[in-house]
């Protein structure tokens, strides 16, 4: 079953760090105490706000937007559109595409045409269905191939290239090639997208806002209502859910609330209804992928063509950053000698793809798996034996985009021991066996590797705040510019300032993220949360320390080496004194006990324009083997058994990382399988709901389910304690879910590569039987 | 006649006389007593973020189940005791199921966790349940949770809810049951004018004068659908009459010939006698919705409102049942199939009221299989829903009752596959072609966001094979993947 691995404490000297200690709200959760921004006590005649929207259009000229009877509604107070904002119209991150009120067109089903402020949310939902608008269609573009076929992007298309793939392709013994669509998955925080503003004096605003980027919160605010970035505060304490959707998807909200309250001078709260939220909101990308493979003959791959054809939606958002990770990840854990990788960042007129947890990277990682499989199944070996002569190794090492991997012996290590420890060699007698007796129900297997690299590729991101303060209490003020969704930062690093400071947890007060204690920061993200801040937070509790200890020992006259932090005290040669004594002492002597940390990753050097340097940081890696059930009459499917090995170097928290393994890799498995996201052909979404989006529930979940922690041994690179990031690569481990259903549907034909697209639906999973069926009848 | 609506919580007597008759249990909590620990998370029943324990006298028994609050009506929770997130510490002890989920790093966000919480409440007070995964997993289908991928909340119910329960609440159990007994009557509730009310009829009578009274009014029973109308078509229904209180109305009454479901019967309620007429008819009810929905959720409701995607009418027309309606004048019965005339359009009089349906038990000579296909085993909504009554007579059926649901506008038979398979030899493959082939004549499926025209007709065929297949003997865990994860469990088991 299930353990966490518990790293030996005593022989490290660690307290607190590597300890499998809870999530610091634990306690609050399940009491109904942690409290979200819908939660917040409100200010006396706070008012709420609404969006509304063109509820049948997707795109056109809007030449009418009559909103008389809205604004007579009862309990109605005020109705804003674009002519209200005072600063600028556009809560994009960077591009300036993003309008917060549509303003004379709409540019995709359920853009926010303008926004009910009343009494009452409930008011305000009923007012906002009375408005009249009027939309002069556009016949707009849905999907991929549309926007092909329209030659639009967002943004410039963009490539590797690395030897030359057209002679790898013409010298190799087989080339394969095919097509595969790659769906997109939407976030469903449970808590959906939510902010509070309050007016402050002289036109200031604070912001509650449930984001994982407060920073961007704080300048889209200001920007929105043009004033001073410095007039602008944004909180955030905890979100219910993140995963990505709340990290530009959140500006909009905030920058609505904001602008009712600078409007009516009041507090106002929006909080999206579930169905407008899916509908407004982006999603993970999807996209077409047209792919071509050139190998020896043997399966060791020659050369690579990969086009990644992607869904953008209306606006740019984070597409740059996302496909160039969908890049960055075309390879998978495998070796290209000759490659190219195109991505075009396609334009359609639907909802703006954003951010999700993988970040484009799961895309790029199962086409590569796909490519894998069809040189398995055309040269009937085992798709294993294919993945691992694929492998980087000592020799060839080299990405596409130029970067070693370094690590090449720990992905070996750790797939060998999955290998093993899941029995895949007798469990692939086993479904052979399975399936020979069984005309209906087909077995499939597969195993699977990550290789995920750490770090933004937009370097600047690569840099974090954090704000420490001692109490002459000897309590400590613990602050960061990272956010907490659920992931369990803030325990992490709690856990490290604990340690710096020698003293229990209790004595770390956590605090919300806001924009007026840690300024400019990075958005949590890119798995980056803990290396980031909590390497920041050590430097700011590290410096107090050292100035602690410069005043012991002066006032002590004697050295550095015989004071010591720990359990509470600290020791100043044969003396002891509590961590209070000293503070109170070092105030009296008119000490800083407060400083301010401040960390940038070291080492990168990617250079986006020439493609050169080095983008990331280190790469996390992991293993998983899945098996499955499937139903050749239905396409109904079962997950029988997985096994996960993953490789967080030297666990910060082995509890708080199982926990992202098993739930990234459910929530991975939701994306490849029942989350499918489907639009009408006019352009609308008709999966905005739980009722029609089914993401996982308990019962998917594997029976068998065996999740491990690799026994690292430490992240090579200098990051905090020797740990590794673990947010977003275990999304990827669900690969093998993907892989396991194409290899039960291969076994109906051998030699033939099913034509299964993700998400594996049942109905997808019948067409790649039917696609089998065919190829069958027809010899 | 009352004009209040009185509920207990924690431990209080709570009485109401200004309740909208639309006003949700969770806008009660959250905007009127500030109490925000629970949370809503889609406002659809669908989530089970906001899920509370309501506490009722079942045959004297004092039974906590997990209530969907946003769209439970305020109303509906009369008589009973009111449980959230907050009521379960005591002394500042964390209740046993909290302790297991924060040991456990059963949450991680934590938005999810009250509705959690509140599910294992349920769990750990719920009588005859054996320890299994399954049990849990069963119970626990109507709480989603993004983050944790579910194995920790899994370990957390199997470690605390199986043992006798040990808390607050059954140790003042005599104490909350008395008090409930005192607030339970047999008097109507009527809160409100004539314009505007909730209407609690406690007598068929009482509601059929009310109902010819105002036949505009919505009848509401377990809510798990007008809920929706509230929540999300923002409809204004100006008069409620909930139907949960009337007397014998939700009666499940199992007799030689058949199984008579009241129609303010649960799903809950009636599936262990649905189970004893068909294991599939089990299988079906608990893949309905969640618990959430089921324990509020009515089989009269889920007919009488008519969708195309329920799941009980294929298999009870496939079955001959009958329903029962009545109003002020009288009572009729027809067959059920009858009752869909077309989409969203029903064989019911403006103030007529479902008062039962009746479901014939299978002869001995009768084969019976019903199949659920979705995107998702629990709680999604079916892509298609086929149901099948094969009359066997020495290998050969003499009559077949075949019903899909989600393949036209209303739950509809399929007469040609029916008249199509007279005849046809159960040992023979080769003769059940002409009723496969008939199926295609039978439906027009429609494309929408659940599955394709073309893939609802493929598996309504697949599912007739496999239903013919398992009439001839094949084993369930050879035609379906359900079965087969059982089977290969009791084996390793």
């Amino acid at each position: 079953m299930t353990a966490p691995l518990d790293p030996n404490l005593a022989e490290t000297g660690l307290r607190h760090v590597r300890k499998a200690l809870p999530h610091d709200s634990a306690e609050k959760h399940v009491s109904g105490k942690a409290i979200y921004i819908d939660d917040i006590v409100e200010p006396v005649g706070t008012l709420h706000v609404v969006p509304g929207w063109a509820r049948k259009a997707v795109r056109g000229k809007l030449v009418r937007l009559d909103l008389d009877k809205v604004r007579q509604a009862p309990g109605v107070v005020a109705v804003l559109t674009a002519d209200d904002i005072p600063g600028t119209n556009d809560c994009s991150s960077a591009f300036g595409d993003d309008p917060v009120l549509a303003k004379n067109e709409i540019l995709f089903y359920g853009q926010v045409a303008f926004a009910v402020v009343a009494e009452t949310r409930d008011a305000a939902r009923r007012a906002a269905l009375l408005a009249d608008i009027e939309v002069e269609p556009i016949t707009p573009i849905i999907t991929a191939e549309d926007a092909v076929a329209a030659d639009i992007t967002v943004l410039p298309d963009y490539q590797f290239r690395r030897g030359s793939p057209e002679t790898g392709m013409t010298a190799a013994e087989k080339t394969l090639s095919g097509v595969m669509h790659i769906g997109g998955q939407e976030h469903f925080y449970l808590e959906g997208q939510v902010a509070m503003a309050i007016p402050q004096e002289d036109g200031g605003m604070f912001v509650h806002s449930s984001t994982q980027h407060p920073t961007e919160i704080q300048h889209t605010v200001a920007k929105v209502l043009g004033v001073p970035d410095a007039a602008v505060t944004a909180e955030v304490r905890r979100m219910g859910g993140g995963f990505g959707g709340k990290e530009s998807q959140a500006n909009q909200w905030a920058a609505l609330a904001a602008l009712a309250a600078d409007r009516t001078g009041r507090a106002c709260k929006m909080r999206l209804d579930r169905d407008d939220d899916m509908i407004m909101t982006g999603k993970r990308h999807d996209f077409r992928v047209e792919w071509q493979i050139g190998h020896d003959g043997e399966g060791r791959i020659r050369a690579v063509d990969l086009n990644f054809l992607a869904r953008c939606g209306y606006s740019a958002d984070l597409s740059l950053g996302v496909n160039d990770r969908t890049m960055f990840h075309a390879d998978s854990s495998y070796f290209y000698p000759d490659a190219v990788i195109r991505s075009r960042r396609l334009r359609t007129d639907t909802c703006s793809n954003t951010a999700f947890r993988g970040f484009g990277g799961p895309q790029g990682m199962l086409a590569a798996e796909r490519m894998i499989d069809a040189i398995a199944i055309t040269l009937g070996k085992d798709p294993l034996e294919i993945r691992k002569l694929n492998f980087y190794d000592g020799e060839r090492n080299l990405t596409p985009y130029g970067m070693p991997v370094e690590e090449y012996q720990v992905m070996h290590d750790l797939i060998a021991e999955l290998e093993e420890s899941a029995g895949y060699w007798a469990r692939r007698e086993k479904v052979k066996a399975f399936n020979a007796e069984n005309a209906i129900l087909k077995k499939g297997l597969a195993l699977t590797p990550v290789k995920f690299g750490i770090s933004f590729t937009l370097k600047h991101l690569n840099q974090a705040g954090a704000l420490v303060h001692l109490y002459t209490d000897g309590s400590v003020h613990l602050n960061h510019g990272g956010t907490e969704m659920g992931q369990g930062l803030y325990q992490k690093v709690a856990q490290v300032v604990a340690e710096e400071f020698g003293v229990s947890m209790d004595k770390v007060v956590i605090t919300a993220t806001n924009t007026s204690k840690v300024p400019n920061t990075a958005p949590t993200a890119a798995s980056s949360g803990t290396d980031l801040n909590a390497m920041a937070a050590k430097k700011a509790a590290g410096e107090i320390k050292q100035r602690l200890i410069a005043f012991l020992s002066e006032q002590h006259q004697c050295s550095a080496d015989v004071i010591y932090f720990g359990d509470n005290k600290v020791l100043v040669g044969e003396k002891s004194y509590s961590l209070a004594e000293v503070a109170k002492q070092a105030h009296v002597a008119r000490i800083q006990l407060s400083h301010a940390g401040f960390y940038a990753t070291p080492m990168i050097t990617w250079e986006r324009e020439s493609a050169t340097g080095r983008p990331f940081f280190y790469f996390a890696y992991g293993g998983a083997c899945a098996e499955v059930t499937i139903d050749t009459m239905t396409g109904e499917m079962t997950v029988d058994r997985v096994d996960l090995l993953h490789d967080v170097g030297h666990s910060l928290n082995p509890a708080i990382d199982m926990g992202q393994i098993e739930g990234g890799f459910i929530q991975g498995m939701g994306w490849l399988t029942t989350e499918e996201l489907v639009w009408d052909e006019e352009g609308r979404l008709r999966t905005h709901a739980p009722s029609t989006y089914k993401i996982p529930t308990a019962s998917d979940v594997p029976e068998d389910f065996r999740v491990k922690l690799y026994e690292s041994k430490g992240n090579p690179q200098d990051s905090i304690y020797r740990s590794k990031a673990v947010g977003e690569p275990p999304v990827m481990l669900a690969n093998s879910v993907f892989c396991a259903i194409n290899d039960a549907v291969a076994s109906l034909k051998p030699g033939v590569v099913p034509d299964l697209d993700a998400p594996a639906t049942p109905e997808a999973i019948m067409k790649a039987v039917r696609g089998m069926r065919e190829r069958q009848a027809a010899e | 006649m009352r004009d209040t609506i009185r509920f207990l919580k924690g431990g209080e007597l709570i009485e109401l006389t200004d309740v909208k008759p639309t006003e949700t249990v969770l806008d009660y909590l959250r905007l009127r007593t500030g109490q925000k620990g629970t949370k809503e998370g889609c406002g659809e029943g669908d989530c089970g973020a906001c899920t509370v324990a309501v506490g009722r006298l079942v045959e004297g028994k004092l039974v906590y189940q997990p209530v969907n609050s946003c769209i439970q009506l305020l109303g509906m929770i009369d008589g009973a005791e009111l449980v959230t997130v907050e009521d379960l510490a005591e002394d500042g002890r964390l209740h046993p199921v909290q302790r297991a989920m924060a040991d456990l790093h059963g949450s991680q966000c934590g938005f999810c966790t009250p509705g959690f919480i509140m599910s294992l409440f349920t769990l750990y007070h719920a009588e005859g349940q054996t320890k299994s995964r399954k049990a849990v997993t069963d119970w626990l289908a109507g709480n989603l949770c993004r983050c944790t991928g579910y194995r920790p909340i899994i370990d957390a119910a199997l470690e605390s809810c199986f043992d006798s329960a040990d808390d607050a609440f059954a140790w003042r159990g005599n104490e909350t049951r008395e008090k409930l007994r005192q607030i339970t009557d047999s008097s109507d509730i009527f809160l409100g004018d004539s314009e505007s009310f909730f209407a609690s009829p406690t007598s068929i009578d009482g509601l059929a004068a009310l109902y010819r009274q105002h036949p505009d009014a919505t009848l509401v029973s377990g809510a798990t659908d007008v809920g929706l109308w509230i929540t999300k078509q923002l409809r204004e229904l100006p008069k409620v009459i909930w139907l949960g209180r009337i007397f014998g109305l939700d009666r499940v009454e199992e007799t030689p010939s058949g199984l008579l479901i009241g129609a303010t019967a649960t799903y809950v309620s009636c599936e262990a006698a649905i189970a004893d007429l068909s294991p599939d008819l089990g299988e079906l009810w608990r893949r309905i919705g969640s618990k959430q929905v089921r324990v509020s959720g009515t089989v009269g409701g889920n007919i009488a409102n008519g969708s195309p995607i329920g799941d009980t009418p294929p298999a009870l027309i496939a079955l001959g049942a009958t329903l029962e309606l009545q109003n002020a004048d009288g009572s009729r019965t027809l067959p059920l199939e009858d009752f869909f005339i077309d989409y969203g359009r029903q064989d019911r009089k403006e103030d007529e009221f479902v008062t039962g349906v009746f479901v014939p038990r299978p002869d001995p000579n009768q084969i019976f299989r019903c199949y659920k296909i979705s995107k998702r085993f629990d709680q999604d909504i079916s892509a298609v829903m086929g149901a099948f009554r094969f009359t066997v007579m020495d290998s050969r059926i003499t009559e077949a009752r075949i019903a899909y649901g989600g393949m036209a506008g209303t739950p509809k038979r399929a007469k040609g596959a029916e008249t199509a398979l007279i005849g046809a030899s159960l040992e023979d493959p080769s003769t059940w072609g002409a009723g496969m082939k008939a199926l295609l004549a039978d439906y027009t499926p429609m494309t929408d966001m659940r599955a394709s025209a073309g893939y609802r007709m493929e598996t309504a065929r697949a599912l007739l094979a496999k239903a013919l297949m398992e009439a001839s003997g094949t084993e369930a865990a050879q035609v379906r993947v359900l079965a087969a994860r059982e089977a290969a469990d009791d084996r390793a088991a």
